[in-house]
């Protein structure tokens, strides 16, 4: 276990490096000075002298790959650059964002896992009913929807042709209520219909007709024995859900005003700051690797098979 | 196993429903021009945000434009930019992959710890900032979403040319003396396709969302070029004046990617394969 942590943790690094070169030779193939870019972002003149000495102040006269390890070397202690926009620190702003997000994602995590896992079984235990069909084409249909579309009908239905909920969401519960469920949709028509597929397996298997000719209670068969091990596969579900979250984060975030980290990327592509959008596709990037290795050890710890091996 | 001989008539049908719903999508999206009541870009003053009528039979959005026509000519765009691409990073992906498979060694490495970092971005993240950072336009946003769209055909065409390497009737092409390219075309390639092909046709529907929440974001296909997730984005504002002009393309986006997903569903189920996602 100790070794296979350690080997992941090499490869992670990996991947992480190869990420973060990636990430900035975008930036360094993004049409344009980035010189330009920064005093057009902060809305100074750019005459030939100021350019010169702006271009050297940011490195930009130096190797590609010199400014690329100085910019690396940054980032491990946790310096990502300063805002062409107001010169403040990426980091900070990306800090101050992450709770918003993270407080939408989890919300909308847990509303999808809550939805989704009680009908998964439910439409594994009535297979091939009509409840069963009914759950499935309703989660074909959630799953068909892109998320800024759910957005803009929730908010026509909800909030301007009935008045329930106020359209630019604010801190509150009521407020988070409508982004998380927009957020989620998608999600729970993916979950339902992945979460099904792998209880309708573990359903099948010989341990479940074993333990029923044992005279085992169906109720403890399937929260006991079907769930823990369905639970291995849910986890993985979930953890690489992670990456579309991130994705939808900014849609949501755009359409109702959610000071998050999608929105600040938003507003950075459109002022054209480089240093943030930079460090928003690193962050999620890092996180969503991040999470996908804390979900495969977990799957190690779960399953005493593959930790034993 | 009369059961399941009905199962396969019924998917077989259903199967074939499907592919000529997706043929004439595709078809109304080639002939789009020829089938507009109205000019898809004329603006008009005297026509703003106006109901339904026999005119404009989807009514008109903020600047007088015929929302049925743009919604027409949309299809053409949202159905085009989508399967071009998903044929595109097929092709490409799945090149790669079997090269990486069938060779091995160092070619296999670089390509799949290539796919692996490609692979550690969230999809629409990347997007976003690719799209963001090149600037609008169609090809643009395609690009965004084709630089990691490649990787599920490479890694998928790859473990399956590893797994079909150890038959015998590969092997026994190998002893005719065939060189490496025809063995991989024309004794690999048919017999992996299946896979392959229901991945590609569960991507249409996953494309097309893409590119039009690109698109909805500002940084996808521009206007005055008609495309369902600009128009939703234009007409957000003017919803309580003009509701048509936001679900006249939302009910287009969600009928085409369902048609596309069940399709691959419905291919899924005929060839018996195993989703890869």
């Amino acid at each position: 276990m100790g070794k296979y942590i350690a080997k992941r943790l090499l490869h992670l690094a990996g991947i992480l490096i190869a990420v973060s070169f990636l990430t900035f030779l975008l930036m360094y193939l993004a049409p344009g000075d980035a010189a330009v870019k920064k005093l057009n972002a902060q809305g100074i003149a750019v005459s030939q002298e100021v350019l010169d000495r702006t271009r050297a102040d940011m490195g930009l006269d130096r190797p590609f790959l010199v400014q690329y390890g100085d910019w690396a070397w940054k980032v491990l202690r946790g310096d990502l650059g300063a805002s062409f926009k107001d010169g403040t620190s990426v980091a900070g702003k990306l800090g101050k964002a992450m709770g918003y997000t993270a407080l939408l994602a989890l919300g909308s995590l847990a509303l999808a896992l809550l939805v989704s896992l009680p009908l998964a079984l439910l439409t594994a235990l009535k297979k091939d009913t009509a409840t069963d069909y009914i759950l499935r084409f309703f989660s074909f249909v959630a799953n068909s929807l892109p998320n800024f579309l759910i957005s803009v009908l929730l908010m026509y239905f909800l909030c301007v042709r009935t008045r329930l909920l106020p359209v630019v969401a604010d801190k509150s519960l009521k407020g988070l209520l409508l982004p998380a469920a927009a957020l989620s949709i998608p999600m729970i028509g993916r979950f339902l219909r992945q979460f099904r597929a792998e209880i309708l397996e573990q359903l099948g298997k010989s341990y479940v007709a074993g333990a029923c000719t044992r005279g085992v209670k169906g109720r403890y068969i399937l929260f006991r024995n079907v769930l823990h091990n369905a639970s291995i596969s849910i986890l993985t579900i979930v953890g690489l859900s992670v990456g579309t979250l991130f994705g939808g984060s900014v849609v949501i975030e755009t359409i109702f005003r959610w000071p998050g980290l999608g929105k600040l990327a938003m507003d950075a592509i459109t002022n054209r700051d480089y240093p943030v959008i930079q460090g928003f596709v690193l962050f999620s990037a890092a996180v969503y690797v991040l999470v996908n290795l804390v979900t495969d050890i977990a799957y190690h710890w779960i399953d005493p098979r593959v930790r034993q091996e | 196993m009369k059961e399941r001989k009905n199962r396969r008539r019924r998917n077989r049908t259903r199967l074939y429903i499907l592919l000529s719903l997706a043929g004439l999508l595709i078809l109304l999206s080639i002939l789009a021009p020829l089938l507009t009541p109205n000019d898809p870009n004329a603006t008009s003053a005297l026509h703003m945000n106006e109901a339904p009528s026999r005119d404009f039979p989807f009514g008109t959005d903020r600047y007088g434009r015929c929302i049925c026509s743009r919604v027409l000519m949309g299809a053409r765009t949202s159905i085009f930019s989508a399967v071009t691409l998903v044929a595109v990073t097929f092709v490409f992906g799945t090149v790669l992959g079997m090269l990486a498979g069938w060779f091995g060694g160092a070619a296999d490495t670089a390509v799949m710890r290539l796919a692996d970092v490609f692979l550690a971005f969230p999809q629409m993240v990347l997007a976003i900032a690719v799209a963001g950072i090149l600037g609008g336009g169609m090809f643009n946003a395609m690009l965004a979403m084709g630089v990691t769209g490649w990787t599920l055909y490479a890694r998928l065409a790859r473990a399956q040319v590893l797994a079909l390497k150890k038959e015998a009737y590969v092997s026994a092409a190998r002893l005719t003396g065939q060189g490496a390219l025809p063995i991989l075309l024309k004794t690999l390639l048919p017999n992996m396709l299946g896979p392959l092909a229901v991945n590609a046709s569960t991507q249409i529907g996953t494309m097309m969302i893409g590119i039009a929440g690109l698109s909805f974001l500002g940084i996808g296909v521009t206007e005055p070029q008609a495309e369902w997730g600009s128009m939703i984005s234009g007409a957000r504002a003017y919803i309580q004046l003009a509701p048509w002009a936001v679900l006249a393309p939302a009910a287009a986006t969600i009928l085409t990617v369902m048609i596309f997903n069940c399709l691959g569903d419905c291919l899924r189920d005929v060839l018996d394969v195993e989703g890869a996602r």
